[in-house]
């Protein structure tokens, strides 16, 4: 015992030293800089509390047409760099064939806003996070880009940022190395507006199938659609109780 | 009652240790290079896209993160399942587990969209996440065989490392019951969402880390001149012999119950029939090179009397253990998402379509850059530490070798229970 009291640091005392000093290297920032990270977000004056919004759509009526894409990649600024693999697309229409019957009909999908987002479920950082009224998002600070999300979303809704980008509009925050989806518009809820880009292109462009409102309303025509109508969730069997619903599939 | 072992740091001074030194750093180089050239471009420029997000580096970061909590096995089977022939071995297994999960991790942080965020991931926690816990799991797994290794050659501390060692080994179950649940609890994709891939995990952890133990332990001693005994390699072979075959229980398992149900014939077919490369490197990578040929090498009577057939049927393993890594990882991600049973599907955004992935040169580098980080650990740990036995030749590690025979069949039995 007594003659480790030697000037001479031994190598036993330096490992010893070194691997205490890492460890609270480690350790210190989860102990001490926590607290002054919890920026409060402000409330979002423009949404509706216990609202939780959805988007309902008629693919009997839903065509051709790519309004809803086109409006929804130019409200946010999705531009396609002409490389279909890496692309962005916050929405797509999808071309669906009936095997048995030879079918045919076409439907916008995106972000599907669950009410239990696997995605939220599986982002090790929180940065996929479901709004108090129902909107999915990322926060893009927090945001690490480990696709996880991306391997457990079950519509294939995100996209993955593959490359730097410039001229981002400043209600679209978006960026190299990060993944993202469809908003649900929550820049217009915000402002107070009651509907999304893709939604106003359908109805003034396309063919009306789309239909925006506060699912927990009764009265709002969506639920009077649904109520009349009835709807069905994509991968209904996963029971995530998704906030956009499909008639006529 | 064994003889002492001694224990020695390698010289470390001839031109073929700093050969190898100078390989790895060359690896490591193509490592950070690959990492820069991703955080310049961006991911566009590896073989990834938006449905296959996980590629080439996951392969290889999943792998050395697997082998290392199988590496940590030797020392196990000493401390816990009390066999002293295996003592010997302990301080050098606790290392490889270090190191080689250090070199996955690497891998995994670099692959990030946003490597330079590490520093969220370690403060902001989504304690739903399996991700999540995993960094919990992978930094306290390191810590704790840190505290282990301290232990085992600290001689004042030996006496505690039994304890130590159970809490290792029991971490390191959970550990990769957490990797193999990265998977395992994905619920949309089919040929995931199973709790059989747990248990299959922690198997080919078990075989893997076997053989990459195996080809260091003896790469070490054959490069140093330190005799190495048949009695030892003939128990570890052994091992790797029945974790292999543990895998392959499992991995049959997993098929067959799928094949039970219907719904998922499609993507059976595809992993195992028509799907291209995947069924090619499931039954000729996994199945055949992976693990019927290293069975036949190690446990044929004369074959696996040769150290060249033993470290060839690790090596294989190793391979084979990649193959099915790479089915299980990008295999699942190239069947296509069934939104719509029932229905033919398609869009702009390969909807429907199996995607084609080809691995990019960067992202090979980045997997080397990784295995290169682990040996270089372990490279500059073997001069500097005490972590090999001088003498593991069978008349000092057991002076009463002649017994052997009698007790290999029980000593396989613990070890893989």
């Amino acid at each position: 015992m007594s003659d480790e009291r030697t000037p001479n640091l031994s190598r036993r005392q330096f490992i010893t030293g070194a691997a205490a000093a890492v460890a609270s290297l480690t350790v210190a920032p989860g102990v001490f800089l926590l607290k002054t990270s919890s920026a409060s977000i402000p409330d979002s004056p423009g949404t509706k509390p216990g609202a939780r919004w959805g988007i309902l759509i008629d693919s009997n009526k839903c065509g051709d047409c790519n309004a809803c894409v086109t409006a929804c990649h130019e409200e946010n600024g999705v531009k396609s760099l002409n490389r279909p693999r890496t692309d962005a697309q916050w929405i797509r229409k999808v071309e669906i064939t009936d095997r048995a019957t030879g079918h045919s009909r076409s439907l916008p999908v995106m972000c599907q806003h669950c009410e239990h987002p696997p995605c939220a479920d599986v982002c090790p950082t929180g940065a996929s996070f479901r709004r108090a009224d129902g909107i999915v998002l990322v926060n893009k600070h927090t945001c690490i880009g480990c696709r996880y999300c991306m391997m457990a979303c079950p519509y294939k809704a995100r996209s993955f940022i593959h490359e730097p980008l410039e001229d981002q509009l400043p209600h679209a925050p978006r960026g190299k190395g990060t993944v993202e989806s469809c908003t649900l518009c929550v820049h217009r809820i915000d402002r107070g507006e009651r509907t999304t880009a893709c939604v106003e292109a359908c109805r003034k462009d396309g063919n009306g199938a789309m239909v925006f409102g506060n699912l927990n309303d009764p009265d709002s025509e969506i639920s009077r659609r649904l109520a009349q109508y009835g709807g069905v969730a994509i991968r209904a069997d996963l029971g995530l109780n998704p906030g956009v619903r499909y008639q006529g599939l | 009652m064994t003889t002492k072992t001694h224990f020695r740091e390698i010289e470390g001074r001839s031109g073929g240790y700093y050969g190898l030194l100078a390989l790895l750093v060359i690896g490591i180089g193509l490592g950070i290079i690959a990492s820069l050239l991703k955080g310049t471009y961006g991911h566009y420029i590896t073989g990834m896209d938006n449905q296959i997000v996980w590629g080439l580096p996951h392969v290889f970061a999943i792998f050395l993160i697997v082998a290392a909590s199988g590496a940590l096995n030797v020392a196990s089977i000493a401390s816990v399942f009390g066999r002293k022939l295996y003592k010997p071995l302990a301080p050098l297994s606790g290392l490889l587990a270090i190191t080689l999960l250090a070199g996955g991790l690497a891998i995994l942080v670099l692959d990030l969209g946003r490597p330079d965020r590490l520093i969220v991931a370690m403060t902001y926690y989504n304690f739903k996440s399996i991700f999540a816990w995993n960094i919990f799991l992978y930094t306290g797994f390191m810590a704790i065989v840190l505290v282990y290794l301290w232990f085992l050659m600290e001689r004042r501390m030996n006496r505690y490392s039994t304890p130590v060692g159970y809490v290792a080994f029991v971490w390191r179950l959970i550990l990769t019951t957490g990797t193999g649940s990265i998977f395992g609890f994905l619920v949309a994709r089919e040929t995931y969402d199973a709790a059989i891939l747990a248990p299959l995990f922690i198997a080919l952890s078990f075989s893997l880390g076997m053989a990459v133990f195996i080809l260091t332990l003896m790469a070490a001693c054959r490069w140093t001149n330190r005799p190495l005994g048949d009695v030892l390699i003939g128990r570890l072979k052994n091992l790797m012999g029945v974790f292999v075959a543990a895998v392959l229980y499992f991995v049959a398992v997993y098929h067959v119950t799928n094949l039970y149900a219907t719904r998922l014939h499609d993507v059976e077919a595809f992993m195992l029939l028509h799907g291209g490369i995947y069924p090619l490197l499931f039954w000729f990578g996994f199945i055949l090179l992976g693990s019927l040929l290293p069975l036949l090498m190690v446990f044929h009577p004369a074959w696996s009397k040769s150290r060249a057939m033993i470290a060839s049927a690790a090596g294989l393993v190793i391979v084979g253990g990649m193959a099915q890594l790479y089915v299980i990882i990008i295999g699942g991600q190239a069947y296509p998402l069934d939104m719509f049973p029932g229905y033919d599907v398609s869009s702009t955004f390969f909807d429907g379509v199996v995607m084609a992935y080809t691995p990019s040169m960067v992202e090979f580098m980045l997997g080397i850059g990784g295995v290169a980080l682990a040996f270089f650990l372990v490279v500059v740990a073997l001069k500097f530490l005490r972590f090999l036995p001088e003498n593991l030749s069978d008349e000092k590690i057991d002076p009463h070798h002649g017994g052997t025979q009698r007790s290999e069949g029980t000593e396989t039995a613990a070890a893989g229970a």
